[in-house]
C-alpha cells in the first residue's frame, strides 16, 4: 500500500485564536494579560496626558532654529539650505540609481524634512522655512524620477558625493577669498553639527578602518605593527581622551601658524576613534573567508590587488554589514560628547536652552525631543541596513 | 629512488627538454615539507601535451600538495618545476605566467558565493586577460552549454546542486582557455548521483586533447581515459604506468595493496 500524499495540516488561525492562545488560555494567563494591560494603559495616559496639557514644548518650539542650525547667522542660512538642496538632489539621484537600501535613506531624508517643516509650521517659525523644507523634500522626490527615468553613471554620482563633502564644508564655513564671509565653526550648532560631524565620521572611518583591517593582516612587518599599535592603543582608551588629545594636543604638536579648525579637530578624533572599531570589525570578517576562495582566485591568476578587491572585500564587507551598521549608530550617538570641547550639537544646544531662565525646569521636553530625533536618525540607519542585508542576501549566499 | 624513476622513463633526463611544448610539465626531484613533516620526498613526474593522468593513493600520500605546487598554491622548497617552458620560482611574474597556463578544479567546488554562475566564469578573462564584457559574457556561455547548465548561469552557487557547482566551477577554469587542466578530487565531495555528471564533462574534456592531472579514486574513470596512472605513497611515486598494467599487473606489492583495498 502506498502512502497518499497529504496536504499539510490545517492551521487554525484568525486573531481570536491567537488571543486565545497566547494571552488567555489559562485562568492566570488570563489574570497576568489584564493586569499588563491596565498599567500599560495607565503608563500611556500619564505619558499622553503630560505631553498634551502639562508639557512646555514652546521650549522646543520658541528654539527650534537654536536646535536646528545653532547659532549660525540668520543672514546667512542661505548657504545651509543650498548645501541641504545638495543633498537632497544627490539622494534623489542616487536612489534612483542604486537599490532599495539608498532608496530608504533617501526616503526618510525627504520625510525628515516634511516632519521638520511641519515642527517649524507649528512653531511659527517664517512661512520660508516650512516652505523650503517641503520645495527640498520635493526635490529629493524629483531628482529620484528624473533619476529612474535616465540613470547617472555611477562614477559620475560618487564623484558628486566625494566632491560635495568639502563643497558643503566650503560654503558653510565660507572664505574670504571668495567674498563668502566666514562663519566660525563655533557659532555652527544643534541638527547641523551632528549630521555633519557623524555623516563625516562615518563616510571617513569606513575606508580608513578597511585599510587598518589589511593593513593587520599584511605580509609586511612594519605595516603590520603600525596598524596593530594604532588599533590597540585608539582602542584603549575613552573617546573623551582621544577628543581632548584631538583638541588640546594637536595643537601643541602642530606649528603655530598652522590652525586645525575645532570641528575638523572634532571630526578627525571621531573618525580614528570610529576606524579601529571598523577595522576590527572587518577583520572578523576576513577571517570568515575561507582559504579555498583565496586559493581559487590565485589559481585564476588574479593579482593580490585584485583578489581582496573582487572576491575578499565584497564577502567579508558584506558579513560585516551588521555589525558596523551598529558601529556607526553608536558613533552618531557618541558625537553628542564633543560638548566636552566646546560644540554644541544637538545635546549641547539642549543644556544651552535649558541655561535660559525662562526655561528652567523644562528637562524632560528638551530630552524628549532631543531623543525622539536621535532615534528618527537611528531608526533610519537601521532599516537602511535590514534593506542593504536584504538586497546582498546576507545569511542566504 | 631517483635512480629507479630514472631507469624507468627515459623522458625524465638531465637536461632541459629540448622542445617544452612536447613536456608541458616536467617536475625533477620535488621536495616539500610541512614544518617538520616531509610530504614530499623527491617527485619526478613529466607530462607531455595531451596527455591524461591520473594520479591515485591513500590520503596523506602528498598527490594533492604535489598538483598544488604545480601552480604554487603550495611552494616546493628543493627541485624544479617547469611548466611549458617557464620554471616556478619566487619571481611572481612566472607564477602568475604559469597560473595563465593552468585551469584548477577544486574538491570543494570554491565558488565565488557572491557571484552568479556566469560572473563567476567570467571573472578572470575580464580582469586577467582585459577581455571586453560582451566577449567574455559569450565565451561564458559557450562554456557553460558544453558543460551542460547554460540555463543555470544567472544562478547564485548556493542555488546550485553539488554536481552543478563542480560544473561551473570546471567552467570558470576553462574560461582562462588554460593548457592544462588540474583536478584534486573534483568528485569526492559530491552526492553519489552527481559523481557521472562531473565526470561525463572530464571525460569530454580529455577527448579534446587537454592535458589533465586528476587526483580522484575514480577507477572506472580513470580505467576509460587516462593515459597513465601513478600510484603516490608517503610522498613518493611508487609506481606509474598504463591502466592496463595497473590494473592488469601491478609491479610493486603496495599497489597491488592499495588497489585491492579500493577496488572491492
Amino acid at each position: 500500500m502506498t502512502a497518499a500524499t497529504l496536504p499539510p495540516p490545517r492551521e487554525t488561525g484568525g486573531p481570536s485564536a491567537w488571543l486565545r492562545q497566547n494571552l488567555f488560555s489559562t485562568w492566570y494567563h488570563t489574570v497576568l494579560t489584564v493586569v499588563v494591560a491596565v498599567l500599560i494603559g495607565l503608563f500611556l495616559w500619564q505619558v499622553g496626558w503630560w505631553a498634551v496639557s502639562e508639557a512646555r514644548w514652546g521650549v522646543v518650539t520658541t528654539n527650534l532654529r537654536l536646535f536646528l542650525v545653532g547659532q549660525y547667522p540668520f543672514e546667512q542660512a542661505w548657504r545651509i539650505w543650498l548645501s541641504l538642496a545638495t543633498l537632497s538632489v544627490l539622494a534623489g539621484l542616487s536612489a534612483g540609481r542604486y537599490g532599495t537600501a539608498v532608496r530608504t535613506l533617501a526616503m526618510w531624508l525627504a520625510a525628515g524634512q516634511l516632519l521638520l517643516g511641519g515642527l517649524a509650521a507649528i512653531s511659527g517659525m517664517a512661512l520660508a522655512v516650512p516652505a523650503l523644507l517641503l520645495l527640498n523634500a520635493a526635490l529629493v522626490w524629483i531628482a529620484f524620477l528624473v533619476s529612474v527615468r535616465r540613470p547617472l553613471p555611477r562614477r559620475a554620482l560618487l564623484f558628486g558625493w566625494i566632491a560635495s563633502v568639502p563643497i558643503s564644508f566650503l560654503l558653510l564655513s565660507g572664505a574670504n577669498a571668495v567674498g563668502l564671509p566666514t562663519v566660525s565653526t563655533n557659532l555652527w550648532g544643534g541638527l547641523l553639527l551632528t549630521v555633519l560631524i557623524a555623516t563625516v565620521g562615518i563616510v571617513l572611518s569606513f575606508p580608513f578602518g578597511v585599510l587598518l583591517a589589511l593593513g593587520r593582516r599584511s605580509d609586511l612587518p612594519a605595516v603590520r605593527l603600525l596598524s596593530t599599535t594604532f588599533i590597540e592603543v585608539v582602542r584603549g582608551v575613552p573617546l573623551v581622551t582621544v577628543l581632548f588629545m584631538a583638541d588640546i594636543m594637536l595643537p601643541l604638536f602642530l606649528p603655530g601658524d598652522v590652525r586645525v579648525d575645532r570641528v575638523a579637530r572634532a571630526i578627525g578624533g571621531i573618525t580614528l576613534f570610529s576606524a579601529a572599531y571598523v577595522a576590527e570589525n572587518v577583520r572578523g570578517g576576513l577571517q570568515a573567508i575561507p582559504t579555498g576562495q583565496i586559493e581559487a582566485a590565485n589559481a585564476l591568476g588574479l593579482s593580490a590587488v585584485q583578489r581582496n578587491r573582487f572576491i575578499v572585500m565584497p564577502q567579508a564587507l558584506r558579513s560585516v554589514i551588521p555589525a558596523n551598521v551598529g558601529l556607526f549608530i553608536s558613533l552618531l550617538k557618541d558625537t553628542t560628547l564633543v560638548v566636552i570641547v566646546g560644540l554644541l550639537e544637538l545635546l549641547g544646544i539642549g543644556r544651552a536652552v535649558l541655561a535660559q531662565s525662562e526655561w528652567f525646569g523644562a528637562q524632560l521636553e528638551v530630552y524628549v525631543f532631543i531623543g525622539a530625533v536621535f532615534f528618527v536618525l537611528c531608526y533610519t540607519m537601521s532599516q537602511a541596513s535590514y534593506r542593504l542585508e536584504e538586497a546582498l542576501g546576507v545569511g542566504q549566499r | 629512488m631517483i635512480e629507479r624513476k630514472d631507469g624507468q622513463d627515459p623522458r625524465v633526463d638531465d637536461e632541459r627538454p629540448a622542445k617544452p611544448v612536447a613536456d608541458v610539465i616536467v617536475a625533477r626531484d620535488v621536495h616539500k615539507w610541512f614544518g617538520q613533516l616531509h610530504v614530499l620526498r623527491g617527485i619526478n613526474l613529466t607530462v607531455r601535451a595531451g596527455e591524461v593522468v591520473v594520479i591515485f593513493g591513500a590520503s596523506g600520500s602528498g598527490k594533492s600538495t604535489f598538483i598544488r605546487t604545480i601552480n604554487r598554491l603550495e611552494e616546493h622548497q628543493r627541485g624544479q618545476i617547469i611548466v611549458d617552458g617557464i620554471e616556478l620560482s619566487d619571481d611572481i611574474r612566472n607564477i602568475a605566467a604559469v597560473r595563465r597556463e593552468i585551469g584548477m578544479v577544486f574538491q570543494q567546488f570554491n565558488l565565488f558565493p557572491h557571484l552568479t554562475a556566469l560572473q563567476n566564469v567570467t571573472l578572470a578573462p575580464v580582469r586577467v586577460r582585459g577581455w571586453s564584457r560582451d566577449k567574455a559574457d559569450q565565451a561564458a556561455m559557450g562554456i557553460l552549454e558544453r558543460v551542460g547548465i547554460p540555463e543555470q548561469a544567472h544562478k547564485y552557487p548556493a542555488q546550485l546542486s553539488g554536481g552543478q557547482q563542480q560544473r561551473v566551477a570546471i567552467a570558470r577554469a576553462l574560461a582562462m582557455q588554460p593548457k592544462i587542466m588540474l583536478f584534486d578530487e573534483p568528485t569526492s565531495a559530491l552526492d553519489p548521483e552527481m559523481i557521472s555528471e562531473v565526470l561525463d564533462v572530464m571525460r569530454e574534456l580529455a577527448e579534446s586533447g587537454m592535458t589533465m592531472i586528476c587526483v580522484t579514486h575514480e577507477m572506472g574513470f580513470a580505467r576509460a581515459v587516462a593515459n597513465r596512472m601513478v600510484y603516490f605513497d608517503e610522498g613518493l611515486i611508487v609506481e606509474e604506468g598504463p591502466p592496463e598494467q595497473i590494473f592488469g599487473s601491478p609491479q610493486q606489492a603496495r599497489t597491488r595493496q592499495f588497489l585491492s583495498q579500493i577496488l572491492h
